[in-house]
């Protein structure tokens, strides 16, 4: 039984080749658990992390001194938006600045509908932006967004 | 068992909180959510929130008493209150956060110090009458309290 008290919680899966990961950022252990299930029962798989600071450790560019684990291979980061030190958009910079991250898409989550708030993501780079909570109607624009950009 | 007098009793307990307004749509989400996988989701969900929305609440609660207020810092509490409380489907508790919130960007201390008091008696209110409709809920499923077993 996985629990997420700030570290990473990641669901079993099958293989790991050809598998698509999704990387999810939320500061809310019930936004987590959400998104974990809501995630679950495709063929994906997700690790959910507490913080852009450790989405960033786990991308490997977190560390200035380089990190001592192996960078993750993750096909999609899903973001909250507000979230206490970095928030998601804090975060979609630093992913859209890396040259080793920038082609992985970034969804933002809000729990607020602010127009000028999705603009800025937007223009920053994020490919969505979705209302929180999720529905499963939002997992499919996920999917797609994955499977069309592999 | 769907005809079962405690099946019953849980469909109309959730029905209660429904019409009442404790609840709205996306608790029934979660319900839906809950499958052999994940055979104790809602409880599990529930007692993440009571778990963290109490301590948000102390948070609060101790902010308040602090003078100066520091209004960012409550709104960033009220916000993840109001989050989760949305998660879950907690409408009343997710409203009075809203009303809390318009207050803390007033500035208004007095206007904060009512409305936390209606978050709390909204949270209070809601906490019972989940504990007990989770409690039938236990008695109504045929392996209540088993874990499942992920497959691997």
């Amino acid at each position: 039984m996985s629990t997420s008290s700030g570290g990473a919680s990641a669901n079993g899966g099958g293989g790991g080749v050809g598998e698509l990961h999704v990387l999810a950022v939320d500061d809310s252990s019930v936004g987590r658990k959400l998104i974990e299930k809501l995630l679950t029962g495709f063929p994906y798989r997700v690790t959910t992390v507490d913080s852009g600071k450790r989405a960033l450790e786990l991308l490997g560019i977190g560390k200035e001194n380089g990190g001592s684990s192996k960078a993750a291979e993750v096909n999609l980061i899903l973001t909250d938006y507000c979230m206490p030190e970095m928030t998601g958009y804090d975060l979609l910079k630093r992913v859209k600045g890396s040259s080793a991250l920038r082609d992985i898409p970034v969804v933002i989550m809000s729990s607020e509908n602010v127009p000028n708030r999705i603009s800025r993501c937007m223009e920053e780079g994020a490919v969505d932006f979705l209302l929180k909570p999720l529905r499963p109607a939002d997992v499919s624009r996920i999917m797609n967004i994955m499977t069309g950009s592999k | 068992m769907e005809c079962s007098p405690l099946y019953r009793q849980a469909a109309n307990m959730k029905k209660s909180l429904l019409d009442q307004g404790y609840l709205d749509e996306q608790f029934h989400q979660l319900e839906e959510l809950q499958d052999d996988l994940s055979p104790n989701f809602v409880e599990e969900v529930v007692t993440l929130f009571f778990r963290d929305s109490a301590r948000l609440i102390a948070g609060i609660d101790q902010a308040l008493e602090k003078t100066p207020r520091d209004f960012q810092r409550l709104d960033g509490f009220i916000h993840q209150l109001k989050g989760s409380s949305s998660s879950i489907g907690a409408a009343k508790v997710k409203n009075e956060c809203s009303a809390f919130q318009d207050h803390c960007n007033q500035g208004s201390t007095e206007g904060c110090l009512r409305s936390f008091k209606r978050v709390k008696r909204e949270h209070a209110a809601l906490r019972q009458k989940l504990e007990n409709y989770l409690q039938v809920l236990r008695q109504v499923s045929p392996s209540p309290m088993k874990a499942a077993v992920r497959p691997k």
